[in-house]
């Protein structure tokens, strides 16, 4: 059986900035990242839709301590957003000063960018993922 | 199903920069287990083994079977698990599910591992492979960096101020330290303050140096039987009286449940059905303090406190020797140190000997405990649950 959205597929698209999702026809649930299955029902009924990309951070944290060929990245914050359509997906949150990253985040509305990571010896690849900056200004 | 016993157990000293390979280490805790029991090698029928990054750390891929040959148990089905931090427990259960239908009557089951060798950086970025490689590595995932999103949700969603839920936090790790200090095969074997917990670097927020396990390099195993040949061979078998086992998605596809981890609401659940009990005839718990956080969420998960509240636990001294529900007697995951392959043993060799009664001398017995929970957490919500108990 096809997958309705592949890594591929999603991938390409966030490279454009263009979330992608699959909503279910049987329980209407958004999943975000993509999955074979509908995340709440297990259905395959699913159609492919682009998300709103914006959402609110649900938690956040500030990495110092960086895997192996990512040390120049660090500090950088990971945040789980949900986004407006339901689903939860992780990504960085840039335009932000490092020092004043605390619980105030939680909370915070978010829009949608994109980092490319170029990929190490392990990755099979280069693989985008969300780069979120504040929905309005004012709020860093 | 007949009944299946735990006979001797073995275990390494957990360490820094151990100079044995994987394979002596294991080697090493199978010998003593397959001793103690009062076998020979060419006893056992079969072997489970967890291992995780034996690759990467030395280069050495299916270590069950080296293992095999080395200990003399030739060409006896050896297998691994891989399960992250929880393979040593999933290969437990396995080799439990094999004797209690009666395929086999001795098995031996255990695991081994050498993170140190591969160094922080190199380790953090392995570690980071039991998370999702695709949707998640990429925004620069790290074992620590999970858990660190997983204590600021719990703030948020259980209205606990950062700054108390961050000195709960803390008092997980002293509590560690304070009983890891008395077990001889613990990595760190010295007591540390809530001061010098929030003083810690910070690894990724809010999560400092000791609100962190060590990577760490060490063994441990353990000989199961059926019932009838427990009998005949040990004075005291530590009988499996449940078990568990749970899988779960990348940690942003659990959102509906989180900061709770629902696989170990799941898994646990089926252990106590199992066995007929519940959490409050559980008399010592090892549970998955990876990270002091984690200690929290698992007692929560296991039926030990409210939601929410599980730090006043800690708080409370309920989580001691005479409290309501003694945790990590053996200084946990934190203070005794994690190599991840081994980890899931380690805890079952602990609990066997509380409920053996065999610590009375490092100062760490709980009196008169009977039956006891293991906990253990692989990747992002892979949970396995083993109840142990003796008659």
């Amino acid at each position: 059986m096809e997958y309705t959205l592949d890594f591929k597929t999603y991938n390409d698209a966030l490279k454009k900035n263009k979330l992608l999702g699959l909503k279910c026809s049987s329980c209407r649930t958004y999943t975000c990242p993509p999955k074979m299955t509908c995340q709440e029902c297990a259905a395959t009924n699913l159609e492919i839709v682009e998300m709103s990309g914006k959402g609110q951070i649900r938690t956040f944290t500030q990495t110092f301590v960086a895997p192996q060929g990512r040390e120049c990245e660090a500090p950088y914050t990971i945040v789980l957003v949900e986004l407006d359509e339901g689903p939860w997906v992780a990504g960085n949150l840039i335009d932000i000063d490092p020092d004043k990253i605390n619980m105030d985040l939680i909370g915070k509305k978010v829009k949608l960018g994109h980092k490319v990571f170029p990929g190490d010896q392990y990755s099979a690849g280069a693989a985008a993922r969300p780069l979120f900056s504040f929905l309005s200004e004012g709020v860093k | 199903m007949r009944r299946v016993a735990v006979l001797g157990a073995g275990h390494t000293k957990f360490m820094f920069d151990s100079p044995q390979t994987e394979i002596e280490m294991l080697a090493e805790a199978s010998m003593d287990a397959i001793r103690e029991s009062n076998l020979k090698s060419k006893d056992i029928q079969a072997i489970f083994c967890g291992n995780v990054l034996g690759d990467f750390s030395e280069g050495q891929g299916m270590v069950q079977s080296y293992l095999a040959d080395d200990i003399g148990c030739f060409n006896v089905p050896a297998s691994k698990f891989e399960g992250a931090c929880a393979s040593a427990t999933m290969a437990i259960r396995d080799a439990f599910m094999w004797v209690a239908s009666g395929f086999y009557d001795i098995v031996l089951a255990g695991g081994t591992e050498k993170a140190t060798a591969m160094g922080t950086s190199l380790a953090t970025r392995t570690f980071a492979m039991f998370g999702d490689s695709r949707y998640e590595y990429p925004a620069g995932f790290t074992f620590p960096g999970v858990f660190g999103m997983l204590a600021h949700l719990y703030s948020d969603q259980y209205k606990v101020p950062l700054k108390k839920l961050k000195e709960q936090m803390a008092l997980v790790s002293v509590q560690s330290h304070y009983y890891g200090k008395d077990n001889p095969n613990a990595q760190f074997r010295k007591e540390i303050t809530v001061e010098q917990v929030l003083k810690g670097f910070m690894v990724t927020s809010p999560l400092q140096l000791l609100d962190c396990c060590p990577f760490s390099d060490g063994a441990a195993a353990i000989v199961l039987a059926s019932e009838d040949i427990a009998k005949k061979l040990v004075a005291k078998p530590v009988y499996i009286a449940g078990v568990g086992q749970a899988s779960a998605g990348k940690i942003s596809s659990q959102y509906k449940y989180l900061p709770r981890i629902r696989s170990r609401e799941i898994s646990v659940k089926q252990a106590y059905d199992m066995a007929g009990l519940g959490p409050r005839d559980i008399d010592v718990c090892e549970l998955h303090d990876c990270f002091s956080i984690a200690g929290i969420i698992a007692a929560e998960g296991l039926g030990f406190a409210e939601f929410g509240k599980g730090g006043e636990l800690w708080e409370k001294g309920e989580t001691k020797i005479g409290g309501k529900i003694p945790i990590n007697i053996s200084g946990g995951l934190k203070s005794k140190g994690h190599p991840i392959g081994a980890t899931g043993a380690s805890q079952v060799y602990e609990i066997a000997h509380q409920l053996r009664g065999e610590l009375k001398d490092q100062g760490r017995q709980v009196e008169g405990a009977k039956v006891g929970l293991v906990d253990t957490l692989g990747g992002d919500g892979t949970i396995i649950n083993l109840i142990l108990k003796v008659d």
